[in-house]
């Protein structure tokens, strides 16, 4: 059975166009026990007010297109359900740490070039042609990386992270987990290209283990385990090289 | 080329310090604040200055004194040091030198006594 009940959704409208500052707008909107909070914004859109502009895509937790702060949190606004929010009104902002495009739409070119410094695809140590077969892995060795290959650059950890937000430098929870991710797969010879990013100011140490980044994760990744992983490798490459021949890597 | 940050210095010895401070702290806490002090469990002429000073004397002693203090200045300036980011308020290249600096003279001074007042 579902019954209809009527929810206040407040959301920060920003048209580069014609404003010059963020404002909050709301609407009543009907909804039943299993609409999300995508599905009120999309009633919103195709009821009450076709110019909020929103991205979304799956619906279903897998695409990360629909990251937005749910009443202060980061949060996927499909996997979000305005029930919890009932009789207390919902409010819609963009994600935190990012410049807003329009609406709800952030601008993700920040993080984009971030991803890319990373390398973030397996650089083995020698090429195999088809012909030559799989690399081979076991469940041992996949279990090492996997719980940081489920990443769905939804950003949702930038939002959470204090240190993005003092400091747009720092590479960042998704970036690093995913430096990570590739750098633990036993098919992966690419650490020592890695390394680089990871020692830098604004590689792990630009994080202070605030650890939000792993709670907001929707994924269930944990990006503060893996930079915090990695202070310990950059700490091992920074004292190590003393002790290394000259012209060692 | 990425510059090389100077973290992994100051961040083992902080890691150190956490160590010594979470296996040590409580227990310095509970012998140096309640149990001598009230008698409880331990008589309450335990610190006295004698026995203070043949610590001071024994090698191992002046190890162990020195080993705590230095760590434990480490460990707190380098949080104090996060702390004030995290509060916004902009850290500069002096405030860290000041930070890391008060824990370096510390450790410093306390080696310089445990030196000075001889074996």
């Amino acid at each position: 059975m579902t019954t209809t009940r009527i929810i206040e959704i407040e959301c920060q409208r920003f048209n580069p166009q014609t404003d010059s500052e963020p404002h909050f707008q709301s609407y009543q909107v009907p909804f039943s026990e299993e609409m999300s909070v995508l599905q009120g914004l999309q009633y919103i859109k195709d009821h009450l007010d076709g110019s909020l502009t929103f991205r979304w895509s799956c619906r279903m937790a897998i695409c990360g297109s629909c990251g937005s702060m749910v009443n202060g949190v980061p949060q996927l606004s499909c996997h979000t359900f305005l029930r919890d929010y009932f009789p207390d009104k919902v409010r819609i902002e963009p994600l935190n740490h990012f410049p807003v495009l329009r609406d709800l739409a952030i601008d993700q070119t920040d993080f984009l070039a971030k991803l890319e410094s990373v390398k973030p695809y397996l650089i083995p140590d020698t090429e195999k042609t088809p012909a030559q077969g799989t690399y081979l892995q076991t469940p041992q060795q996949m279990d090492e990386y996997y719980q940081y290959s489920e990443c769905i650059n939804c950003l949702l950890c930038y939002a959470a992270c204090p240190q993005y937000g003092l400091n747009k430098e720092f590479t960042g929870p998704a970036a690093l987990a995913l430096l990570h991710r590739y750098n633990a797969d036993s098919r992966d010879a690419g650490s020592a290209e890695r390394m680089e990013v990871i020692n830098g100011e604004n590689g792990v140490w630009g994080c202070t283990l605030v650890s939000y980044c792993s709670e907001v994760c929707p994924k269930g990744v944990d990006p503060a385990r893996a930079i915090n992983q990695n202070k310990i490798n950059s700490t091992k490459d920074y004292f190590l090289r003393f002790l290394q021949p000259r012209g060692g890597k | 080329m990425i510059r090389r940050s100077n973290k992994p210095v100051f961040w083992s010895l902080f890691g150190a310090g956490g160590m010594v401070s979470a296996l040590i702290g409580p227990m310095l806490v509970f012998v140096t604040g309640i149990a001598v002090p009230l008698g409880f469990l331990l008589p309450h002429d335990a610190l006295r200055y004698e026995r203070m000073l043949a610590l001071a004397h024994n090698p191992a002693g002046k190890l162990a004194l020195a080993v705590v203090i230095s760590l434990f200045l480490f460990h707190g300036c380098h949080r104090f040091y996060h702390c004030l980011h995290d509060f916004g308020i902009h850290v500069t290249a002096g405030m860290k030198a000041a930070c890391h600096g008060f824990a370096a003279a510390g450790t410093a001074l306390a080696v310089y006594l445990l030196l000075v007042i001889g074996f």
